[in-house]
């Protein structure tokens, strides 16, 4: 500890109304190193890193930078102190160019020097081995090339401190190892990197020190060639976890949909479904694989009848004692007036779920509004529904009424998994359900899943880990490019047999 | 041969109120502040220039027209930029709703030039008899040029204003292209989180902004003042539908500032176009009338068929920005 760190906090502290986001936070960042800030959902790593960017101001503490006491008011005067972060969200214009967006704000002449940005963007470029266009537009990047972009935007501004805000959570497994190459060949650059996550693996294979937060509080520090993933996530959530997830025995499956030559057009002409037939029981759980946007979410959007399919594709379903129903053209509306309880945790928790400027009780409505025969809509129904699902979940907000949107990520989470599910439904569609979420939160979601089996419930669950579809599902139904690549028994199934399915479409035989 | 050339000419005339309209709103919107208060602020700018010539000309036994443009000029940017002020205050301090601070501002607006008009009438003698001769003149003065031909009275015979419309188009273009000010102020509208991230001051630039488009917008007040209707008054309401006009042209022109140059000369001519169409009736007039709006639509259409992002208004439009909201 001869060298003084780069960033020191001291005893800071940050609240939003009632809920403390950090409370006496004192932590370092050093020369050099790469620092995996480690926590919850919700545990304050993105608030106090926010505050070392200028985004949120604390309410008290001190932070020091290279030794000297500083105040930093804005992102301005981050940037002027060397501090960068890479947000979770970016921040770039879609309109602009690549060049555009990394010249806007910086000082200068009144022109623009359009080449000479260009030139020094390629200089950075090549420096670390990044790939970037200065006249792409950002509307025609995929996502890894918009968070590379923010980081050659940053280190423009000469940024010598980058902090990066789940970086990994949009990227796959290729790009992410990008992007560890990257992030090591500025930390031999002299540079300090500091990367908030809550995924183990990674903080073991990129990071020098891990910082862990739990609850607002700093737990402490380790270094990472010292520790391992179990010690890690005993930090992060105070105790052990138990790591296995429960799997009960389908109890007297029966068909409960029967999916037949499902097929999907995209409206920019692609065929985005290809001929999927499965069928999913009653009382198991269905898990479906495949990398991202290989159908997952059209496949579900089909079957709630968000989604046009083409000629020839069929879902019957059989609800419980009653004939079955062609689910084939029925608005979702009608779908959902026919008896048939199609809950769907969409992809994007905010976008398609819940109204952000509206309470938990408001939103639970959204669901239940049309039920009963008054003109009025019930209050009381909702509110109950609500205080539930925040006490069983243990949803953080600082009030019920207070809009979501307010709430941190994982939290939103809870409130509309928690919805679909307080609905009882008899098929349980979910998407990506954990994405996002803690440890501690996933492990409930997987309990109300198995619940939900116990009571007879047909659930389709897509995930992303395979680990836990592994662990949790029944059957495993791989996606690749839009048809069914196979359907695999959980119980049986490893994971180098998922992850080649994924990756490589198989002959079909026959026809 | 005559009847096109004084269209062309009432074309260019009317074309220039509202390209000063839109200009001014396409520098507010780009900061991303829907500003519905550019009828209002065009009455304001109109009022404080005839209210300055008016009392300029009849306390000066022999008034100048140099002195008496410059004094409602004056008159007309502090006026208007007033407006843009109380626009801006409200929607970026106090963080109001855009759409009912805009339209507040345009009745505030209108009532408050419609007041002082009709009291300016009274001290003048009666309604319409206010006149602001020598300053209206100096607003009209022509060059020689004009009197070259067909071309010349088309081009050339019109008061400084409509060129300087021209020109500001022209600035505002590079402005907002080619220069740093300008691509800070785009990225304020398209993403005031990205500008603030990066360091802009998203409330200067929305103040400042808000204000500039103010002051232009009510140059286009001044110009139907003192050009289009030669330095008078009338309680009609015309100012408030040429600014509702401006604003379509706004999006006519796809926020951007050299479409409004023709897209103004042709909303002219659609205007004006049943003047010229003979045999129409008072009711049949009135269909003709529609035509800049029915384009604009038609053009609201077309644009959002073919889905280029560029062609689509600033992002975050009509959005207060609140740095500490998630």
């Amino acid at each position: 500890m001869a060298e003084t760190p780069v960033i020191e906090l001291q005893n800071v502290t940050k609240t939003f109304g009632y809920v403390v986001a950090n409370s006496e936070v004192s932590m370092d960042i050093r020369q050099g190193e790469i620092l995996a800030v480690l926590g919850e959902n919700g545990s304050g790593k993105t608030t106090l890193m926010n505050m070392i960017a200028g985004i949120y101001f604390p309410d008290s503490g001190h932070i020091r930078v290279r030794g000297k006491e500083v105040s930093i008011a804005s992102p301005r005067d981050a940037f002027d102190l060397g501090i960068g972060m890479i947000h979770q969200h970016f921040k770039l214009v879609d309109v602009f160019s690549a060049a555009e967006n990394i010249m806007l704000g910086l000082d200068g002449g009144m022109l623009l020097d359009r080449k000479g940005v260009a030139a020094k963007i390629r200089e950075i470029c090549d420096k670390y081995g990044f790939e970037v266009d200065p006249d792409q537009k950002v509307y025609d990047m995929s996502v890894s090339q918009k968070q590379t972009l923010e980081i050659v935007k940053v280190l423009y501004r000469g940024v010598d401190i980058l902090i990066l805000d789940e970086p990994t959570a949009v990227l796959t497994p290729q790009e992410t190892d990008n992007l560890f190459a990257v992030l090591r060949n500025m930390k031999a650059d002299g540079k300090s990197v500091v990367i908030i996550t809550h995924k183990l693996h990674e903080v073991m294979s990129v990071s020098d020190r891990v910082a862990v937060l739990r609850k607002g509080k700093y737990i402490g520090d380790v270094s990472t060639k010292d520790t391992n993933p179990q010690a890690l996530t005993n930090m992060m959530v105070g105790r052990t976890v138990e790591l296995n997830i429960e799997r009960p025995d389908p109890v007297n499956p029966q068909p409960r949909l029967v999916v037949e030559h499902l097929s999907c057009t995209s409206p920019a002409g692609v065929q985005v479904l290809k001929d999927v037939s499965f069928t999913a029981y009653s009382g198991e759980i269905l898990g479906v694989a495949g990398i991202s946007g290989c159908g997952q979410k059209e496949l579900l959007e089909a079957i709630a009848g968000l989604q046009p399919v083409t000629a020839g594709s069929s879902v019957r379903y059989f609800p419980e004692g009653q004939a079955e129903e062609q689910l084939v053209g029925c608005s979702p509306r009608k779908i959902k007036d026919m008896g048939v309880h199609l809950s769907f945790v969409p992809e994007d928790r905010l976008g398609m779920g819940l109204v952000g400027s509206m309470g938990i009780p408001d939103n639970m409505m959204l669901r239940s509004y049309s039920e009963g025969h008054s003109i009025f809509a019930g209050h009381k129904k909702p509110n109950q529904m609500a205080k539930e699902v925040v006490d069983e979940l243990g949803v953080v907000t600082s009030s019920m009424n207070a809009p979501v949107r307010k709430m941190s990520g994982g939290n939103v989470q809870k409130v509309l998994v928690g919805r679909e599910i307080a609905l009882s439904p008899s098929v349980l569609m979910a998407a990506y359900a954990v994405r996002g979420l803690d440890i501690n939160t996933s492990y409930t979601i997987y309990h109300l899943l198995n619940e939900e089996k116990r009571q007879g419930v047909s659930v389709i669950y897509v995930g992303e880990d395979l680990d836990v579809l592994l662990a949790l599902c029944d059957r495993i139904l791989v996606l690749c490019a839009g048809q069914i690549n196979g359907i695999l028994d959980g119980r049986t199934a490893t994971k180098e047999q998922v992850g080649l399915l994924m990756t490589s479409l198989q002959e079909k035989e026959g026809d | 041969m005559s009847q096109l050339v004084s269209l062309l000419q009432a074309a260019i005339t009317f074309g220039t109120v509202i390209m000063f309209g839109a200009l001014g709103e396409v520098v507010t919107e780009k900061s991303g502040n829907l500003n519905l208060g550019t009828p209002g602020i065009m009455y304001l700018g109109g009022i404080a220039a005839l209210a300055g010539a008016f009392f300029y000309e009849s306390g000066v036994e022999n008034p100048s027209a140099v002195v008496g443009v410059l004094i409602a000029l004056v008159c007309c940017v502090a006026a208007s930029a007033l407006g843009g002020l109380i626009y801006a205050f409200l929607t970026v301090t106090l963080r109001a709703n855009q759409n009912v601070t805009g339209l507040t501002l345009t009745i505030f607006g209108s009532g408050v030039a419609n007041f002082f008009g009709g009291s300016m009438n009274k001290l003048a003698g009666g309604v319409g008899q206010i006149s602001v001769a020598t300053t209206s003149g100096g607003f009209r003065a022509t060059l020689p040029l004009a009197k070259l031909g067909t071309a010349g009275s088309i081009l050339f015979n019109h008061g400084f204003l409509v060129y300087t419309a021209i020109a500001l188009a022209v600035v505002l273009h590079l402005m907002l292209g080619r220069t740093r000010v300008g691509l800070n102020l785009r990225t304020v509208g398209e993403s005031p989180a990205t500008a603030d991230a990066t360091g802009i001051n998203v409330t200067r630039y929305k103040y400042t902004a808000t204000c500039v488009g103010a002051v232009i917008t009510g140059l286009g007040g001044m110009f139907y003042v003192m050009d289009y209707i030669k330095g008078t008054w009338a309680n009609d309401g015309a100012i408030e539908s040429l600014g509702w006009l401006a604003l379509a042209l706004v999006i006519f022109a796809a926020w951007k500032p050299l479409n409004t140059i023709w897209g103004a000369y042709l909303f002219g001519i659609l205007y004006w176009l049943y003047y010229y169409i003979s045999g129409l009736t008072r009711y049949s007039q009135e269909l003709f009338k529609m035509l800049p709006y029915v384009v604009t639509i038609v053009v609201l259409v077309m644009t959002s068929m073919r889905k280029k992002r560029e062609n689509l208004g600033p992002a975050a439009l009509g959005q207060n920005y609140f740095r500490e909201e998630r």
